[in-house]
This record gives C-alpha cells, structure tokens and sequence, in this order.
C-alpha cells in the first residue's frame, strides 16, 4: 500500500494534493462501510451478493422519503435502516430455517432489490435534495442538516476532513470491538470453522447467522444513505451496482476465508481503502483506465496468495511447537 | 509376498508408527490386531498408497519397490477396502466396479463388455444381482462384497480389509467369511483387521499385533486364542488396565420412558442412570447408539416419550436446554462435533461455557485464561500454551480438551460417545482414571463404546442395543464377551 503510494505521488504530485486525499479517503470510508459489512457474513462461511442492490435501494427510498413524499428527514433515516434491518433478518431466516443457500437466497435479493428501486422510481434519477415544488421542500434546512452529517467535510486547519470518515471510524471500532470482546464474535468465529462443533456446545447457531446478516444488511444500509447524500442523483439501475463484488474483495483482500472462520476488521478497512487506492492511482498515473479491473484482480489474487503462504507458514511453526 | 520393514510414520504431535514389520504370505488371511491407535490404519493407508511413510521397506515378490499413490498401489495388486464404504450411491453396479478403468471402444464406454464382466466379478463374490442395480440401494453388507469385486476386478492379489465386519449382521457376516474363505482357496492374500477376537480366531492363519505404534508379536495357528490376543494388544493385566472400584448407586439423574430419536421413530427406548454409576451402551457399529445420545443432548430431540432429570420431567429440544439441565456429550467425531479445530484449547474449554465467562456479552478475558489454565492443568493436556491451535494437538489431548469444556460446566450427567477412539494408549488410561474418579464424585458416567474390553473393564451395568431397540441389559456379573456379542447381533438366545 505504501508503495502504491509513493509511487503514484512520484508520478503524478498532484496526487497528495489535499483535494484528491480527501476524495481518497471518502470512497475508501464508503466502500469500507459495506465491506466491514459482509465480512462479519463471510466469518459464518456465508455470502451476501445483496449489498450492492440493498445499497441502491436504500438509496432510492431515502430520496423518495425526502425529496417526494416530505417525510420527516430522520423517520426516512430511520425507515430505511429499519427496511436494510428486515432485509438481513428476512435473508437469515431463509438460510437457516428455510435452509436455502446464501449465494441463492442473496443471489436473487440482488434481482429483486434492484428492480423494486427501479419500479418504485420508475426509472427515474432522483436525489435526497427536495426542490421548489417538491413535498419535502418544507423540509430543506434539515436535510441540508443531514447532507452536512452524512457528505459534508469538517475543517482541519486547511484539511477537510470528510464526514464519512468519521461513520467509518465509529462503525469500525465498533465491528472490531464485536467480534474480538463479546461472546457474540467468539461464536460467529466458532460457527464459521465449525458449525457442527459450535451447536455441539449448546450455542445457538442459526440466531447467531440470522445476527450476521442482518449485521451485513445493516452496513449496506449505512453505506446506502451515504451514497444517496453523496452522489445527489441516485440512479435506480446503476447506483450500487457491482458494489457486493468490491465488498467481498476488500473481505477476501482483509484476510477472511470464504471458507469461513477468519477475518479482522481491520484487515477488512485496509483492503477497502488499498482498493480505492489503486483505482486512484491507476488514474492518476495515467494508465488506461480499461486495465482498470485487470489491475485489480491482480492485485486481489496475489494479496490473498500472499496471505496464504503466511499462514501456511505460521501453520508450520505452531505444529512445530507441539511437544 | 509382501513384505514390509522398519516402517515409520509422524503426523504432526503424533509418532504413529515407529519401526513396524509385516511378512504376508500367498493365500493366507493374515489378522491384524491392536488397540484404536496402535497403528493399523496408518499401515493400512500406506500399503493402499493413501499416505506416503516417512521411512521404510516395501518389498512385493522379492522386489523393493515404494507405493507412490494409490493407482501404483493398485498395479501393484493391493486393494484396500475401507471401513467406510466408498462406492458411488447413485451410480449402478457396473459403474462403480469399473470407475476409472472404464473399458472403452472407440473412446466411448463399452456398455456390453463392462456388463458382462462386472456380472462376472460380481459372481466370484457370490452376488447375483442385474448390473443396473444402484448401489445405494444395497444393504451394507452387499456394499461391502460389491467394494470386494471391484478389488478382483482390478487383479487384486492382496485384500486388505479394515474392520469389514463392523456394520454387517450375522449372515451378512457368514457370506463374507465363506467369500474370504473362497478367495484365500484361490491364493488371494488378504490383511484382516478386527477388533472381534471370535472373527480373528475363525478366519486367521496366522495374527499380527500392533501396540502403540510398534510390533508386540506374532501368533501362529496354534496359537490364536482369547487371551494370548489380549495379552499382547494390552501389554499387561487388564485388572490393571482399568481401574475401577464400585460406587453406591446414588439418585435416578436420568431416566428415558419410551423415547424414540428420529432415526428409529418405531423404536421406543428406556434406561435409567443413577448418580455415581458408570453405564456403557454396547452395540454394533449402526445399532442406534450414537443417535440415542444425540437424542438425549438435544441435537436430534425425540419425537415421543418422556425423558426426566432428577426426577423432574425435562424437555430436551436442542443442546442448550440439555446443557442447562447438566448433561454434556464428548461426541463421538472429535474433530466435527467436540472441537473447533482451527480455535486455541482455551477457546475450546470455554465456548459451552462463555455466557458464564462474560458479563453483558463482554468476554472476561482472565476467568477464560483461567479456566483453560484449571483444565491443562487437572486434565495434563500436554500443550505448549492455552493459544495453542486444538488442531495440532495429539488425540489423546483433544479429547481432553473436549472433556475440560464440559467438566467446567460440572455437569450432572457425563455422556462419552466412543471416548478412547483414535487416542495412544496412555492418554486412554489417563480417560478411563478420570471417568473413575468423577463417578466417584457422583457424576453419573453414561459412554458409548465398541471396544469390548472397554465395556467389559469399565461398566458398572451396561445395556447392549441392537438396530435400535436395547436389547438387553446387563450387569456387571453377567457382562461378558459372549453375552453382549449375544445381544448385539439379535441372537434370540440372549443372555
């Protein structure tokens, strides 16, 4: 990562110039927001291929709640959290009652979620920000209110920091605190290496599940209010698009297996933001922006071959160690 | 015609074979015996090209050679049939026989031909069954000659077989032995390995026997009975062996009336265990008593009947409920169900029993060290530190991992499923001491266990269950060899 980065500024000094740093550091927060998200899924050995579509409909119902129907700015916050929550809950009791597969059950949310935004919008483009003539004009002091809380920038000096850095922050903290502190993350990694061993010992699993879906919901919730504020226009069909997939690479590129078991929020944070990164980069320097994805996937596979042969050899040394 | 030498094996914690020889003649039906650990099924593997040796001889016909893999193994005419079986469920006969050595014409498989010749394998094992037969819709017994003709098909010339006994019936285990009998008439070499001492003395020309990973002798025809078996797979007096005294029988702590667990729902299953009182379930392998375990912990919760605790009536739906009510299991499937291999020993004592080691959700990281630090300690699991890793951790010391997680919890009701399984022979006696020492302190001891001598050495009273019913029940004077085999196989003239 540091390479990355010093490279680029080499390349191109207007990289570290305090406009492009606080652009970095706000999509890298957005991204890692959802990728915090699934990690906790991808600990139990699951997948959510939902988030991007939950991003994008969180995202139009805010709009809709403030801009057309004149709701209350924080009910509509309130209201699509609680619609992200129902998401999660609805999607870990047909995994673990229902007993249908993640990948199918997250699978066919992202079909459903994207084209409910698109109905509910009737394809339209609309943004958080009521007009004259709009319902929710009334309201306009106070969504200017929550645009400053949820895209606005607090001065440092001559630094802007960008808000959503701080739900970053918190949020992170948070997650990290869960899963290494609490029995909760003690028995999401106990269920995600062995979900068999982990009911063996009187532990609850499915609820526990059902918790880390509707954990990953909730995160792509946040992470869709976010964006809602952030991009002004939401377009039902592309807002969030492909978003589960840079998720699930910045989990995978964080150290979680999808085999389940393993994971650090911290991990997690770092290869949301080393994406983000390289996208900057690869902009900055002035490479094609068609090798964009190829970049990336590179980059992705030899972080996560890398961080296998770590492990193998950490592995070796503790079988090593056994008297 | 095979011969092996100086074979020795490591796993990571575990030296599993330290230098053992084995000689098969041509045609003979060489016994292999030992007790769970001793290092049969690590030989095994080796010979079928399953697992490299670290070192030693092969010699085939007088030739040193090596078994590379397991297509080498093969052409070199050693079959291995596995305990479990290994035949394609959904596939026919001809199919599975011929897996990966399809005969072909013109690229394509030879329908006609394949038949025609699993129908003749299929014969040699006394089987007259069409060629289109799934195989998942033979009984075991049937799987297990089908396993045999697919060896004869690939021009076995040695047949190991591991424990190919353990979950046929009676007859079903006759026609194997007049099969074994027939290929041996035909200078077939087979490997027989067995825990059934009666099997052993009809069908051996000669025993081998292993102890804790090295050759304790051999035994010539004349020289196969009970006791000189057992003399050798223990190595000392079995009185000193297991170690038990008798305790008063305190209160009833559990008792079933006509419980029936979802695998045999027409079955309705009763006992009783007493505070203090250690009971076995003897069976065969299949005969319900794993399921009436996990019946009573909660994971497969019974479908009716009534199950008390102390007298109290007790719904048991899941494990959480049982483990409120004091029962903990040491399941049979160590590494799928007692532990969370990838976790550290102190993770694994206390995952049960973290709600206690917390405070609102909060993990109280000193009670949890500390309680890891009580286990390694009154359990001596031998591990460099509680962070260490469960999965790099001898048998013998996982299962006591498994055993500090419960004993934690004190429970009232200690249930073992197959406790000694797959662990050396010391960490087996430290197991049966401890088992000892808590029904002395009062736990009521309810293990499951297809080792004869385990039962036989440390039951109190023991029931023996038979395709899910309980057969009978036994108690410690009347426990025998005889009389739990009797039980166990449906014999109407049970004891």
């Amino acid at each position: 990562m540091v390479a990355i980065f010093v490279i680029t500024a080499m390349v191109n000094p207007k990289f570290l110039n305090a406009y492009n740093m606080q652009n970095l550091i706000k999509w890298s927060s957005l991204y890692a927001v959802m990728s915090i998200g699934v990690a906790f899924v991808i600990i139990t050995g699951g997948i959510d291929l939902s988030i991007g579509s939950v991003v994008g409909l969180v995202a139009v119902i805010l709009s809709v709640c403030l801009k057309l129907e004149g709701m209350d700015p924080w009910s509509a916050i309130g209201v699509t959290l609680a619609l992200s929550l129902i998401i999660g809950l609805i999607h870990g009791l047909l995994i673990t009652k229902a007993k249908v597969q993640p990948f199918v059950v997250t699978l066919c949310g992202l079909l459903v979620y994207r084209s409910m935004g698109r109905w509910i919008t009737d394809n339209q483009s609309i943004g958080p920000m009521p007009m004259e003539g709009d319902a929710g004009y009334m309201n306009l002091k106070q969504i200017e209110g929550l645009d400053f809380i949820f895209s606005g920038k607090i001065a440092l000096g001559t630094f802007n920091l960008p808000t959503p850095f701080l739900f970053l922050l918190v949020l992170s903290v948070a997650a990290a605190v869960f899963l290494k502190k609490t029995i909760w993350g003690r028995y999401l990694f106990a269920l995600g290496n062995n979900e068999e061993g982990t009911r063996y010992s009187g532990i609850d699993t499915d609820r526990m599940k059902i918790l880390a879906y509707v954990l990953c919901s909730f995160f792509a919730g946040v992470a869709g209010i976010l964006f809602a504020f952030e991009l002004d226009s939401v377009q039902p069909a592309q807002t969030g698009e492909f978003y589960e997939l840079y998720a699930i690479a910045a989990a995978v590129l964080g150290g979680c297996s999808l085999r389940g078991g393993e994971g650090s929020v911290l991990g997690v944070v770092i290869a949301a933001a080393v994406i983000r990164l390289i996208y900057n980069s690869i902009n900055m320097v002035g490479i094609s922006t068609h090798l964009e994805f190829g970049i990336l996937g590179l980059v992705i596979l030899l972080g996560v071959i890398g961080d296998e042969f770590l492990k193998k050899n950490i592995h070796r040394k503790q079988a090593a160690s056994v008297p | 015609m095979l011969e092996v030498s100086g074979l020795r094996k490591s796993f990571p914690g575990v030296l599993a074979l330290r230098g053992v020889s084995l000689k098969l003649e041509k045609g003979e039906v060489l016994a292999l015996i030992g007790e769970n650990g001793a290092g049969k099924s690590t030989l095994m593997k080796i010979l079928a090209g399953v697992q490299p040796a670290d070192e030693g001889k092969f010699s085939v016909d007088g030739k040193e050679t090596a078994f590379k893999n397991v297509n080498d193994a093969m052409d070199k005419g050693i079959a291995l049939i596995h305990q479990e079986l290994n035949l394609c469920g959904n596939l026919d006969l001809a199919s599975n026989i011929f897996l990966g050595r399809e005969p072909t014409k013109h690229g394509l498989i030879d329908e006609a031909r394949m038949a025609e010749l699993t129908k003749e394998f299929l014969l040699q094992v006394g089987l007259d069954l069409p060629v289109d037969t799934l195989a998942g819709s033979l009984p075991i017994g049937k799987q297990q000659l089908v396993e045999i003709a697919k060896a004869l098909s690939s021009n076995a010339r040695v047949l190991i077989m591991d424990e190919p006994t353990s979950s046929l019936s009676q007859k079903e285990t006759e026609t194997l032995f007049d099969v074994v009998t027939q290929l041996r008439s035909r200078g077939i070499s087979i490997i027989y390995i067995s825990h059934r001492l009666g099997e052993v003395i009809r069908l051996a020309d000669r025993v081998t026997v292993f102890r804790d990973g090295e050759n304790a002798g051999d035994l010539a025809k004349e020289e196969i009975n009970h006791d000189n078996m057992v003399r050798l797979m223990v190595g000392r007096e079995l009185s000193e062996f297991y170690d038990r005294n008798t305790h008063d029988a305190g209160k009833k702590v559990l008792s079933l009336k006509n419980v029936c667990s979802p695998a045999y729902p027409q079955i309705p299953v009763s006992l009783d265990i007493h505070a203090g009182e250690i009971v076995g379930i003897a069976g065969l392998v299949g005969a319900g008593r794993t399921e009436l375990l996990q019946t009573i912990f909660g994971i497969t919760p019974s479908l009716e009947g009534s199950l008390e605790i102390d007298g109290c009536d007790a719904k048991i739906t899941d494990p959480k409920k049982a483990i409120s009510a004091g029962i903990a299991l040491v399941p049979e499937d160590r590494k799928q169900h007692g532990l969370v291999l990838p976790m550290s020993v102190r993770e694994n004592c206390s995952l049960p029993s973290l709600d206690k080691k917390s405070t609102r959700g909060w993990i109280d990281q000193s009670a949890e060290v500390d309680g890891a630090q009580q286990a390694i300690e009154s359990l001596k699991i031998k591990t460099p530190s509680p962070k260490q890793v469960a999965q790099f951790l001898s048998g013998g010391n996982q299962q006591k991992i498994v055993l500090g997680k419960w004993l934690a919890m004190k429970p009232k009701l200690l249930m073992l499923d197959e406790p000694t399984r797959g662990i050396d022979i010391g960490a087996k006696r430290e197991i049966y001491k401890l088992m000892e020492n808590l029904a002395g302190q009062g736990m009521a001891i309810l293990f499951v266990s297809s080792e004869m001598e385990e039962v036989l050495g440390m039951a109190d009273r023991a029931y023996v269950m038979h395709e899910g019913n309980i057969a009978g029940e036994l108690s410690r004077d009347q426990l025998s060899e005889e009389s739990i085999m009797n039980l166990a196989t449906g014999n109407p003239m049970a004891a």
